[in-house]
């Protein structure tokens, strides 16, 4: 297992080059550049500022000395658009500000996904089945764009329990909606694809099997259909635990984080070009990571797959 | 942080204290009005400021942050007045080309280090040079310092700049050109004075909380990216003791309404009124709605150039158009903000502008209509030939709201056929720059009070210039006021031209509408350009 992890590492690095490479032409071919803005600089001013980024050389030598920097000095340059920071900085800063609350939406939404989808499995077709898969459809269903603005409507303007937005080092009064608002849809498909795999796992042979030679109920769930029923849902959480990273950009514009979410894609709108390829290398070795990881945990969960 | 400004009050407080804990923080010393304990002033920023560094920084939300935390040679009151800042006054010789400026011998650093004149040549050297790059060196050069272009150009030496300390006192600028209101010009955050041995020991960083000095009111204290920037009493400046707020947080909220919801829960004490809403909350809290007009114009410009639609270099199409837009539908349904109707490209609201007496300002909508329908007849389009053009805008909601109901107004009066598109903002700006364009949508925000700020943009060299629209007699008007003593009738002229050659259908004029809590005394509203110094406003006791 040990050689087939440095095996995947090492095939990591032709795909995060490719990922680089991509990332920096396709940036760069989007219309409007970082100082496009609605007061065209003056054209000396405009040669002076490209020159101190760099942006005055050929494609190819600004592509080279970026690579050069990140490999060398651990350096992604400096931000076109936050003149006092550089995405070191800005990463440094937003990364585990996303980390705290994706990972704590990850765990939530996983915890209650799985013990709905559990619970609805094994009461199937009693009210538990029903408000299970009620609660998980409409979970599922409510977008998080909408869900942000009603949290903050409910809890902070009508019952004034908790903060309106913010950070604060990450207190937990600060950190309830912000994980309410990320984990709420996955929590609804972790539930239903739970339910149905555990469904086709309690129809299968082996547990008629375990049930005719009279295992009690709870050991057939816990020690027999658990894992298998786990399988699916793993492959589904792998990329989902990338998403609570990524896709948290709406968590940082409802509820001012000051996650690395919305740095990501205000360095799009801005072609902020260093920002985005770092946060973008960023993401893309978290993807390849994760993607060993999931791929690792299939092994313990199924006997069948060993590598 | 709590400072007690004199003796006195201080024994005013104490035995208020024991009196009534009430007004443990006193009363203001002019207005009498009771001051709240806390003395916190949160404000709502859309977005994370670019930078605090005076000679760097390009955006307005950036800007206000500088300007609490530095201070020039002159400063604005609550009117847009000049009034003393680091320099108490100022000499200038008769053709106004050289300007003296005396500074206090109080002024500090927050490290205690004086503010001398040396800090101001250093600081004005480091705006133009190439190294640097400071995407703002182009307000050096339109305050007309001897040299300022040809460093930017990198064709002389920073030194060569025409400003001179004198002595740790005076401060002596040569302009290349005659500038009256070069003093004003002083108020703005690029010719802030900058800390010397705190940048070249500090480099790039020397703007974080933990390394920046200052010689404003406020210091940073406090910087989370995309989340929050706290600014605090500076207890070294000058005029300490009259400043009365002592601290200022500035909330990045990204989303309006979540905002107005903050703003509601008691958590901001100012934030933007989302379009629309303007006319509830007015209802609801008019103690805390307010409007009141901004140095922004909103337009739509013509494609004149080369490469532009054939249709539009007709001025009686031109002008049609102009005509069937209902500004009152716009500002009253639309906007719904207290926003002016626009009749001139200059906002009224421009200092010592007065807009001429146009045609299309004086009669009503129903005759404009007519007016209109006469027009496009003229040129030759009806039902059987409708003019068809395409307009574009920056994607937005209110912009395509607008946009919309402009289109439905041509097509209704006048059977015009025109087809919307929004852009992403950088495309957009490239698009429009590159004169790619039939129609597309403008706005500009003043850079100054003087109606030049907005009248250069039409003229031919102008870079902002995006419908390349050409008049010589406004070209020699604009030149001839660069120098001129009395600037109004000139602009008035040009706005005259503007109105009969219709290169632009303004819309609308800003407004700042803002939910302002009460309890904050002392907003400048009627600062036009909103320049507002945190030590100028103070909390009331509620």
């Amino acid at each position: 297992m040990l050689g087939y992890s440095i095996r995947r590492l090492l095939a990591a690095i032709p795909t995060l080059l490719l990922l680089i490479a991509a990332s920096f032409v396709l940036i760069q071919v989007a219309p409007g550049g970082p100082f496009t803005s609605e007061r065209p600089l003056p054209p000396q001013v405009l040669a002076n500022i490209e020159a101190r980024y760099g942006l005055d050389q050929p494609m190819w030598k600004q592509f080279w000395d970026y690579l050069y920097n990140i490999v060398f000095h651990f350096d992604f340059g400096p931000s076109f658009k936050f003149k006092d920071r550089d995405v070191n900085d800005i990463i440094a800063q937003g990364f585990p500000i996303s980390l705290t609350y994706g990972f704590l939406s990850f765990l939530a939404a996983t915890s209650v996904g799985v013990t709905l989808g559990v619970a609805a499995a094994i009461r199937h077709n009693t009210w538990i089945d029903y408000f299970a898969v009620s609660l998980g459809i409409a979970a599922q269903a409510l977008p998080n764009f909408i869900m942000g603005p009603i949290l903050i409507l409910v809890f902070t303007l009508y019952l004034g329990w908790l903060p309106g937005g913010g950070w604060n080092g990450g207190a937990w009064p600060y950190l309830i909606m912000p994980v309410i608002a990320l984990s709420t849809s996955y929590m609804g498909s972790i539930a239903r694809i739970t339910r149905s795999s555990m469904l086709e796992v309690l129809n299968s042979n082996y547990i008629r099997t375990a049930r005719a030679k009279g295992i009690p109920e709870r050991q057939i769930i816990w020690k027999h259909a658990m894992k298998p029923t786990l399988l699916p849902v793993v492959s589904y959480l792998g990329p989902v635990f990338v998403y609570v990273l990524t896709g948290s950009v709406f968590v940082d514009i409802y509820f001012s984080t000051g996650g690395l979410g919305q740095a990501y894609v205000g360095s799009a709108l801005s072609r902020d070009y260093s920002v985005l390829l770092g946060v973008t290398i960023l993401y893309g070795g978290l993807t390849v990571l994760v993607n060993l990881i999931t791929d690792l945990a299939y092994a313990w969960f199924d006997p069948k797959i060993r590598y | 942080m709590k400072h007690i400004r004199n003796s006195a009050l201080a024994t005013l407080v104490a035995t208020t204290m024991l009196a009534s804990p009430v007004l443990a923080a006193g009363t203001h010393p002019t207005t009498g009005e009771p001051l709240a304990d806390d003395q916190t002033f949160t404000y709502r920023v859309l977005d994370e400021h670019s930078s605090v560094d005076p000679q760097v920084v390009e955006d307005v939300t950036g800007a206000e942050v500088v300007r609490d935390l530095f201070e020039g040679l002159m400063n604005q009151d609550e009117d847009g007045n000049l009034v003393p800042g680091v320099a108490t006054g100022f000499t200038t010789n008769d053709d106004k080309t050289v300007y003296t400026f005396t500074l206090r011998d109080n002024a500090k650093w927050s490290n205690g280090d004086p503010v001398v004149a040396g800090d101001f040549v250093y600081a004005w050297q480091r705006a133009v040079d190439p190294e640097l790059s400071s995407p703002y060196a182009w307000y050096m050069e339109i305050t007309s310092i001897e040299n300022a272009a040809k460093i930017i150009a990198g064709d002389a030496p920073i030194t060569d700049l025409g400003v001179k300390a004198i002595d740790d006192r005076t401060l002596e600028i040569t302009l290349s050109a005659p500038l009256p209101y070069f003093a004003t010009m002083t108020t703005h955050s690029t010719l802030f004075p900058a800390p010397r041995s705190v940048i070249e020991a500090h480099g790039a960083d020397w703007t974080k909380p933990e390394n920046i000095v200052s010689n404003g009111a406020y210091v940073l204290t406090e910087h989370l990216p995309n989340e929050r920037s706290v600014r605090e009493r500076n207890p070294m400046y000058w005029d300490n003791e009259n400043t009365i707020i002592d601290k200022v947080v500035a909330l990045v909220i990204n989303d309006e309404n979540v905002a107005l919801t903050r703003y509601m829960a008691g958590e901001l004490d100012r934030t933007e009124v989302p379009a629309g809403q303007f006319p509830r909350l007015k209802e609801e809290h008019p103690e805390e709605a307010i409007s009141f007009p901004r140095l922004c114009n909103y337009y739509y410009t013509f494609n004149l150039s080369n490469d532009g639609p054939e249709q539009f270099k007709d001025v009686r199409v031109r002008k049609a158009l102009a005509m069937a837009v209902d500004r009152k539908i716009i500002v009253e349904n639309v906007l719904a903000g207290g926003q002016p109707e626009a009749y001139s490209f200059t906002p009224a609201a421009v200092a010592n502008f007065e807009p001429p007496a146009s045609e299309m300002a004086s009669i009503t909508q129903a005759e404009r209509d007519a007016k209109a329908k006469e027009l496009l007849a003229e040129a030759g389009y009806g039902p059987d030939n409708p003019l068809k053009f395409s307009m574009i805008y920056n994607t937005s909601e209110s912009h395509k709201k607008i946009a919309v109901a402009m289109s439905q107004m041509w097509k209704q009066k006048l059977g015009v056929e025109a087809e919307l598109g929004n852009m992403e903002w950088k495309v957009f700006l490239e698009t429009r720059g590159n004169q790619d364009f039939e129609l597309a949508r403008g706005a500009w925000c003043g850079d100054y009070n003087e109606a030049s700020t907005f009248l250069d943009l039409l003229t031919t060299p102008s870079g902002y210039n995006d419908g390349k629209f050409s008049s010589a007699e406004i070209d020699s008007l604009m030149t001839q006021a660069r120098t001129a003593s009395e600037t109004s009738d000139l602009y008035t002229r040009v706005e005259a031209i503007i109105a009969q050659e219709q290169p632009v259908i303004p819309i609308y004029h800003y407004a700042g509408v803002y939910m302002l809590d009460s309890d904050v005394g002392n907003w400048p509203v009627n600062n036009v350009e909103q320049n507002w110094y945190s030590k100028n406003l103070y909390k009331i006791a509620e």
